[in-house]
């Protein structure tokens, strides 16, 4: 049966995870391969280019397409097979991680690579190729995908593997949605024997220390991620995570119920955690944030070990619902920055030196350790992640415009690299320069064979690569 | 295939450009309007039918601020059937829209005692029929959209028919009866309609004019309609006083008014 999705009463309003930036679209909902193809007629047809958007976490304009097409891909949320003998699940791209793993973990199985909020779409995780706090460990997502099937915009309907159109498989994981729609993708998950992770806390106290924390923790662990206080600069907490191997938790077939896992929807058991965001708003400022984290650092500086629930550990961004509303109107921005591992320090204290010194530090610091991997447009390095949150007010942009270009300059002198999925503000200068002239080439010439007429567009791309792929064409 | 496309500059976070429409932007108050909102760090989408000063406009906006704030679009606002496709380009171009201006406008001069239906036709044609074909491409846009600015740009004339100029008088009435049905519908969604209605104002269309007075220059007019803007105001007349002289005029009854002679 022919289907086709038409423009009408379909403008809507549609913004970045961070509410800072708002780009109305005309916002179609197909729930078949068949009706994406049909977009990909009347994208030709009107003229209007196509973003592809999963649940819309990008930090970023990498599912925003201001008066042109996007393809909210949220309707193709079936999981096709599961199976518990082998962990290989093959699903719809609009599957969240929160659908899937709330399927597989009572057979014991858990997705090797999460983000932080497990409301993110497979198709998402792997345009973006997605890292978790245990990327110097398992990689990437795109590292667990064993075959993708992609419907391209020039019709044609193909199956990548790392062995099959290799190519297109390295490219299209981290290639955020601009040469096909991943349409079934097949994955191996990871083998768990209790719904628990053992965790580790420990404090840090200078930002050296904590970079030590991570090199030094990292092999011992599953899982480690930082916590950094960028107001006094150095004060941090280190969370490290092992999952408990056969025979460790006494009860697994309890603790690996979705109900066992799920996070408590009130505070204290009174207050519903979706009014949360309106009482952390009066402390997003300079001093509110120096309070809380100072309050926080006083509060970790006990080593200690407990046991916690996979969602608990992962999904701190689920922990209070619409915190990200709690930035006010003009909403917030992150900048990710990944540094190789001998220049990472110099770097980041050069840049949150200057942070502060410019009266802009950044509201949450997350520190992660990475590991290169061999996709083409990749983020990752033999090193550090920094992720930073800025609030954005009217006051505020000029200077923090200027000072992310300042980092930028910082982070690509020190050899580093940068993620799709985050930072607002890259040109295309920067992007060529992290990903090199090989990269954006091979990346211009598979965009040139999968799509030809340039229908796959997103604000993301125009700003990253529409420049760049001006220049040859 | 996606056509070529002007290049505004791309929004983010830290550049988040509001967009516009402005309709009969080449002169008088358009032109100034223009300015105006490039300086609040716009990206305008300019049109009319007089390529050539749009064009040198456009220029002059983009090199004051250094990058593509304002594009030229050539249209005829009396090429109805252009808008839909128009209006679908434009919005693609500029990433969104926030804010929609009706400025075209023409006045035809006529006296007291002549009669010619080619003048009124026009003015109607301009001022009110090219005002309801955008409008009714661009409120369904925001009604979807739950949010956006509608500004039409109305007259002190459309308040009272006068002995002047019967035409005119007609074609501003319609269009602010129309704006207010306009708002009416569209507040619910969020979405804001100003109806300005200027007195004489210092443009080309008041050259004829034989006795004017506290005329007001296009860019005093365009910060007026600016500071409405923000304000979210329903109806403004510039200059202010106009609203005062405007409430008295509206109350004079018929057996005095038909007797004056403005």
């Amino acid at each position: 049966m022919m289907t086709a999705l038409s423009l009408e009463n379909t403008f809507t309003p549609l913004e970045n995870f961070g509410h800072s930036l708002s780009a109305p679209s005309y916002l179609l909902r197909p729930r078949s391969v068949e009706e994406i193809a049909s977009v990909f007629r009347l994208s030709k047809k009107s003229g209007l280019g196509v973003t592809l958007r999963g649940a819309g976490r990008s930090y970023n304009d990498a599912a925003l397409n201001g008066g042109q097409i996007v393809l909210d891909l949220t309707g193709l949320d079936h999981i096709l097979e599961w199976d518990p003998a082998s962990g290989v699940v093959r699903a719809e791209p609009g599957v969240t991680l929160q659908q899937l793993w709330q399927r597989v973990l009572p057979d014991g199985w858990w997705p090797p690579v999460v983000s932080g909020t497990m409301t993110t779409t497979l198709g998402g995780c792997l345009a973006a190729n997605i890292h978790g706090k245990n990327n110097y460990k398992m990689g990437v997502i795109g590292e667990h995908v064993l075959e993708f099937r992609a419907l391209l915009p020039t019709g044609a309907e193909i199956t990548c593997s790392p062995d099959k159109n290799a190519d297109l498989f390295y490219a299209m994981i981290g290639g955020f949605g601009m040469l096909g729609v991943f349409t079934s993708i097949t994955l191996q998950l990871k083998r768990v024997y209790s719904g628990l992770l053992e965790v580790h806390a420990w404090p840090t106290h200078t930002l050296s220390e904590q970079i030590a924390s991570l090199q030094d923790g990292a092999p011992q662990h599953d899982y480690i991620v930082g916590w950094l206080d960028t107001i006094t600069v150095g004060h941090g907490q280190i969370h490290a995570a092992d999952y408990l191997h056969q025979g460790e938790d006494p009860n697994p077939a309890k603790t690996l119920q979705v109900a066992y896992q799920t996070l408590p929807s009130r505070l204290f058991g009174v207050m519903p955690k979706s009014l949360l965001h309106y009482f952390m708003t009066p402390f997003m400022n300079n001093l509110g944030v120096w309070g809380i984290n100072t309050g926080k650092y006083l509060a970790s500086l006990r080593r200690h070990s407990f046991r916690q629930s996979h969602a608990a550990f992962h999904f701190l961004l689920d922990y209070v619902p619409l915190w990200e509303r709690s930035y006010g109107r003009g909403g917030l921005i992150q900048y990710q920055s990944f540094l190789p591992k001998e220049t990472a320090l110099d770097a980041w204290s050069e840049m949150l030196a200057l942070a502060k010194r410019r009266g802009l530090p950044s509201y949450l610091g997350v520190t992660k350790r990475h590991r290169p991997d061999r996709f083409l447009l990749s983020h990752a390095v033999d090193g550090f992640s920094l992720a930073l949150d800025f609030k954005v007010t009217d006051a505020r942009r000029l200077r923090l415009r200027q000072m992310l270009e300042d980092f930028d300059r910082i982070v690509l002198d020190a050899g580093g690299r940068f993620y799709f999925a985050k930072n607002s503000e890259t040109t295309p200068e920067t992007a060529l320069r992290f990903l090199g002239v090989e990269a954006v080439e091979r990346f211009r010439a598979l965009k040139k064979r999968c799509d030809p007429d340039g229908l796959l567009q997103s604000a993301l791309y125009r700003r990253v690569f529409g420049k760049l792929g001006q220049k040859h064409d | 295939m996606p056509t070529q496309r002007m290049s505004f500059p791309p929004a983010t976070p830290l550049r988040p450009y509001r967009r516009a429409i402005l309709v009969g932007s080449a002169h008088g108050l358009g032109a100034a309007m223009a300015r105006r909102l490039a300086r609040e760090g716009y990206c305008l989408a300019l049109l009319d039918r007089d390529a050539e000063t749009l064009e040198r406009l456009c220029a002059e906006i983009n090199a004051q601020y250094g990058e593509p704030l304002a594009q030229p679009y050539v249209h005829d606002a009396t090429h109805y059937e252009e808008v839909p496709a128009l209006l679908r380009r434009i919005v693609a171009d500029l990433g969104g829209l926030d804010l929609f201006m009706y400025i075209a406008g023409v006045l035809l001069p006529t006296t007291p005692t002549t009669y010619e239906f080619e003048k009124d036709l026009k003015m109607m044609e301009v001022n009110t029929l090219g005002a309801l074909a955008w409008f009714n491409e661009v409120a369904p846009l925001f009604q979807s959209a739950r949010g956006g600015q509608i500004v039409g740009v109305s007259s002190v004339a459309g308040d009272r028919g006068r002995v002047g100029n019967p035409g005119y008088n007609a074609s501003k009435a319609a269009l602010s009866t129309y704006l207010e049905a306009l708002r009416n519908r569209l507040t619910r969604f969020g979405v804001h309609v100003l109806t300005v209605k200027p007195g004489f104002m210092d443009t080309e269309m008041l050259k004829h004019s034989p006795r004017t007075f506290w005329v007001v220059s296009p860019e005093r007019a365009a910060d007026d309609i600016y500071k409405a803007l923000r304000r979210r105001k329903q109806t403004i007349y510039t200059l202010g006083r106009w609203g005062l002289v405007m409430l008295i005029i509206r109350h004079i009854p018929s057996f005095i008014f038909r007797r004056l002679s403005f």
